[in-house]
């Protein structure tokens, strides 16, 4: 479990900003933070991580103390077993695959983890591979099974896959989930992408200016509690095609494309490229067993 | 006569380049780390021996390390060291005058690497040391290459600050550029060209293995 109180002035785009948060993770949480950037998203994951000292507030992991600005103590990176994962991978380039991962290893003997992370990850037939001749997607994999070779309980994401397209995307995605899941992580995923939101997260907490002002499970959060649907999904407009009093909306959901018959004016704010909720709550669903 | 001007010209610069590396890097990254204020004012003391005339570097070192001034006088009681006219105190004011051609592509080199990548290296439990020699080093290697072969090639070149503070001692202090002045001013043309034209060679070479390297380390990282 790891509670937390931060407090600290940063100085964002928009002049000087009061970064003051306070909660509360469980073990096995899968958190993200939400929020526009320059919300302090990433300050916080830094101050979790050590790189960023707050100036005042408490970070309590367990039994352990990450942080009391009372006792002035600052437990450093290196103690604080987290495992941090970054947009831009930042891989090693000095080194292959393999010895990226087991750079990580604090002795050269317990292999076995980090081999269980080549294999979870699909890495064995890279393993000798350059990093400078793999896919965003592969290196992100590498970076993934790099932090969590030595067995952190925190693994911290910072918006790990806003650099790959959709496709990639979706399948790390499944991949987190599993690391999450096998090695019972708690894990804090800054992201923006509400489909991604949905898919993966336990609790949201939505950051802005510095504040944390919702927290939820990401279905109430993003759909505002307007609807009270019999099921919904989350998907991506990939056309809105009008017609005289009709739109047309094909929206991708998953690997599937729908399409969605509405009157004109009241999906007048959708557009192409929107990310949207699709609920029914009239009918009820049929389910049948695919062969 | 030649050739021992010629090896003292090598040696000297080997030494100066060995000594420049092993102070010029940890200066080069803490220039490229430091958030300090005083950080311009450093800057620019390393990059004085750029503009600065050697002759003004030389004169200011003959006050300093000369039998006359305070300190010049305890390190010969003390230590028995002359810097005045001899190959250490050469040495001392080829470190001072070829500091930047060390520092500043080693200093550009670490600043071009990705702040994440120490940051990496650090949430893997990796203490500052550890980064450094494992991750920061071995992934300037152009840079410092840069750097070892530019200290080298510009102590081979150097003349007024060793004229000023060396003078003009055979096996000593007479490098290959003050022998061939010397030559010159005996009117040995024969002489002085064979020196001129190995110091042309040499300095071509180096230079042009320097561009060589580099452009196929670029290479392989674009590949």
């Amino acid at each position: 479990m790891i509670e937390c109180k931060l407090k600290k002035e940063l100085s964002a785009a928009e002049g000087k900003m009061i970064l003051n948060v306070d909660f509360r993770l469980n073990e096995g949480d899968f958190i993200v933070l939400y929020g526009n950037s320059g919300a302090g998203k990433t300050s916080i994951l830094r101050m979790l991580s050590g790189l960023l000292s707050p100036e005042d507030g408490y970070i309590n992991q367990d039994s352990n103390v990450w942080f009391n600005a009372e006792k002035k103590i600052d437990l450093p990176i290196q103690k604080r077993e987290i495992g941090l994962v970054f947009q831009n991978y930042a891989l090693f380039p000095n080194m292959n695959i393999e010895e990226n991962i087991y750079f990580s290893l604090p002795q050269k003997k317990d292999k076995k983890t980090a081999e269980e992370l080549i294999e979870l990850m699909e890495l064995g037939n890279l393993r000798k591979q350059k990093i400078q001749q793999l896919s965003g997607g592969q290196q992100q994999r590498v970076a993934l099974a790099r932090a969590l070779a030595r067995k952190p309980k925190l693994l911290l994401l910072d918006e790990p896959l806003s650099a790959l397209d959709h496709g990639m995307r979706t399948r790390l995605q499944e991949y987190i989930l599993k690391l999450h899941k096998t090695y019972n992580l708690t894990t804090i995923l800054v992201s923006h992408d509400p489909a991604e939101i949905i898919k993966m997260a336990d609790k949201v907490m939505v950051l802005e200016n510095g504040k944390i002002t919702k927290t939820g499970p990401p279905i109430s959060i993003f759909s505002e509690n307007k609807l009270s649907g019999k099921f919904q999904f989350t998907g991506e407009v990939l056309a809105k095609i009008d017609e005289e009093v009709i739109s047309i909306l094909h929206i991708l959901i998953g690997n599937n494309v729908i399409k969605s018959v509405s009157a004109k004016d009241e999906i007048a704010h959708i557009q192409k490229g929107d990310k949207v909720l699709v609920a029914s709550k009239a009918f009820n669903p049929i389910v049948t067993k695919i062969e | 006569m030649i050739w021992e001007s010629l090896w003292l010209t090598l040696k000297l610069a080997l030494i100066t380049t060995l000594l420049l590396f092993v102070i010029g890097t940890p200066l080069a990254y803490w220039l490229s780390a430091t958030k300090s204020k005083s950080k311009p004012v450093w800057e620019t003391l390393v990059s004085m021996p750029l503009i600065l005339p050697p002759t003004v570097l030389g004169f200011y070192l003959l006050i300093a390390f000369g039998q006359s001034s305070f300190i010049g006088k305890f390190l010969d009681d003390f230590f028995g060291l002359q810097l005045v006219f001899s190959f250490s105190g050469l040495v001392l004011a080829s470190v001072i005058y070829s500091l930047p051609f060390m520092v500043h592509p080693i200093q550009s080199g670490f600043s071009s690497l990705p702040i994440h990548l120490k940051e990496a290296a650090y949430s893997l439990g990796k203490s500052k040391t550890t980064t450094f020699f494992k991750i920061m080093l071995p992934n300037i290697k152009p840079a410092l290459l840069t750097g070892i072969v530019l200290s080298f090639a510009h102590t081979i070149g150097e003349f007024g600050v060793v004229l000023m503070i060396g003078g003009n001692l055979p096996g000593e202090t007479r490098v290959a550029s003050i022998a061939i002045y010397d030559e010159v001013e005996a009117l040995n043309y024969s002489n002085a060209n064979t020196l001129s034209f190995i110091l042309f060679v040499l300095s071509f070479a180096i230079l042009l293995s320097v561009y060589l390297i580099n452009n196929k380390s670029l290479n392989r990282i674009v590949k």
